[in-house]
């Protein structure tokens, strides 16, 4: 049962990847969307890079996850494809699970892209690769777990787009790339730490350009996967409601 | 032998709309079971409650022996689906749809191949196997749907509307797989708005009103329980005057319209024998005589209370 459930998961991923992600302009402009990053913040401040890098890796993260994960789902539930996947001998979380594995891969190329360049323009090095790694696949699969939410809650693909955007930009600007947390209004401190990419960009930074600190980071590492469980259970919760 | 489908009580709530209400009935092994009802009579909306896509509000069913609450996953792999809208994925090829659902359904990846191919030869698409799904016509997508439905052999088919925007040969075509159907012993069960396609092809029709089974028989029966007053309608060689039948009048209603000359009448030998006599002795040729039998569509909006008008309306929305 367990190994039907996995191969399921991993078909889904593949028709995913094939049908939606890895089509030519979704990788000209995963690979397009780094380099502009770069190029508008090199302008901007090219001392500071280094000190930015896990920041946009994060910011590569969310626009990687959630703008076509938000797409994928709606697309297909207003084309009836999804309805194809919940006719199959599959459970429904094992669906939503796979749909947040096809945003995970498609936002770890945009970020893996990023973060090649932070390594080899900004000289940004990965001081701790493992836990680098887990922390970046943790965030990329909470934030694509977060465009899953997004996605079964609407009906519409610009509605989905639109939501979205209520989550993305106030994640960037309050998860401490461009203003330190202790540096904004205590009620904007509160909003930060309710939001997962704060977490992401704690853990990203541990990893490169910081020190990590075992019990801040163990911390950081389980808060950012209770974002993600919970964000899973209200996706399936809310794609359920809708099929009664 | 357990039943196919076995649905009782069951009942679907949409808020305040009352989808299917309380409606029980049987399919058979190897029947062909169809499902018929004017739009918004809630086939379905049972055909998703059977097959898993929605929870009853109340109600139980199982399909091929398995509760379809407490064991929907058993149900799913033992039943193919044909949803009313071809819902194959655009961006790939037939083969690659085709390939995709045997490998979700489970199917051993050494008869992977072998299936899809005698698929496609079934449906026709072996030239078509490299075509994106989204670049085929309607026909030839509804052929490819109804082929992935039937990659895992299931042992019951659930068909939405299958030959909905069908040319007159992939629907015959179409029709005539599912008569092979019938014949390997798989249940179908037929939703369809064209009521001679239902009557042709299944062994036993229930028909649906406002989410209520209104009745369920073979189509024969149906038509014998609706049946209305017979009707006798002859062409004659000349136009009569409407003066010479005025003694029939006492077996029923007669109607006279140029040369053809219609008989409602409950006595259908004397009318008959009455009609010979008096145009016979009007040196009137009788050149055909018919007895009208109500079709199955004279039932269906007889019970449904949908007017042909309605009914022609639906079967063009099909079409498109």
């Amino acid at each position: 049962m367990l190994r039907e459930e996995l191969s399921g998961i991993y078909f889904i991923l593949l028709k995913d990847l094939k049908a939606y992600y890895f089509k030519p302009p979704n990788i000209s402009w995963g690979i397009l969307f780094p380099l502009v990053l770069t190029l508008a913040f090199s302008l901007r401040n090219p001392a500071g890079l280094v000190e930015l890098a896990p920041g946009l890796i994060a910011m590569a993260a969310v626009f990687g996850t959630t703008s076509m994960e938000a797409i994928v789902i709606t697309f297909e539930r207003r084309t009836g494809a999804l309805e194809r996947l919940l006719l199959a001998p599959i459970s429904l979380r094992s669906i939503l699970f796979a749909k947040v594995l096809g945003g995970t891969v498609f936002g770890l190329m945009i970020s893996g892209v990023m973060t090649i360049i932070a390594m080899i323009i900004f000289g940004m090095k990965v001081t701790a690769p493992i836990w680098f790694l887990v922390s970046l696949l943790l965030t990329l699969m909470t934030l694509s777990a977060l465009g899953a939410l997004v996605a079964v809650s609407v009906k519409e693909v610009f509605e989905a787009q639109t939501l979205s955007n209520y989550f993305r930009f106030p994640m960037i600007f309050l998860c401490g790339v461009f203003i330190p947390i202790e540096a904004m209004p205590a009620p904007l401190q509160i909003i930060a730490y309710l939001l997962p990419l704060t977490y992401s960009v704690h853990l990203l930074r541990s990893t490169t350009i910081g020190v990590i600190q075992l019990q801040g980071f163990t911390i950081t590492l389980i808060a950012l996967s209770l974002f993600l469980i919970g964000f899973l259970f209200a996706a399936i919760a809310l794609l359920k409601r809708s099929l009664t | 032998m357990n039943d196919a489908v076995s649905v009782k009580s069951l009942t679907k709530c949409y808020d305040d709309h009352l989808a299917v209400d309380n409606i029980s009935f049987n399919v058979r092994r190897g029947e062909v079971f169809g499902f018929l009802g004017p739009n918004g009579a809630g086939k379905t909306t049972t055909i998703k409650m059977l097959v898993g896509l929605t929870e009853p509000s109340s109600g139980s069913a199982s399909v091929a022996g398995y509760d379809i609450l407490d064991d929907i996953v058993e149900v799913k792999r033992r039943v193919g689906v044909v949803p009313e809208t071809s819902n194959l994925y655009d961006e790939l090829t037939v083969w690659e749809n085709l390939l995709f659902a045997s490998r979700l359904y489970h199917v051993p990846k050494q008869e992977r191949s072998e299936r899809i191919e005698s698929l496609l030869k079934t449906f026709h698409l072996v030239e078509r196997r490299k075509t994106k799904f989204g670049k085929l016509s309607k026909g030839l997508k509804r052929r490819a749907v109804i082929a992935a439905a039937m990659v895992h052999q299931p042992e019951i088919v659930f068909l939405d509307e299958p030959t909905a925007g069908l040319d007159v040969m992939s629907a015959l075509s179409l029709r005539e797989f599912i008569g092979e159907l019938r014949a390997e012993d798989t249940t179908v069960f037929l939703t369809t708005h064209y009521i001679e396609e239902a009557d042709q092809l299944s062994d036993r029709i229930a028909i649906l009103v406002k989410g209520k089974i209104k009745t369920i028989d073979t189509s024969e029966n149906i038509k014998r329980s609706v049946r209305g007053t017979p009707v006798i309608e002859a062409f004659l060689s000349t136009e009569p005057s409407a003066k010479v039948f005025t003694e029939m009048e006492c077996l029923g209603e007669v109607e006279l319209n140029g040369r053809r000359i219609r008989i409602e009448t409950v006595n259908i030998s004397e009318a008959i024998e009455s009609l010979v006599q008096v145009t016979s002795e009007n040196g009137i040729r009788i050149e055909e005589v018919n007895t009208i039998r109500p079709t199955l569509e004279n039932a269906f909006v007889k019970l449904t209370g949908v007017t042909p008008e309605t009914m022609k309306i639906e079967k063009e929305r099909g079409r498109r």
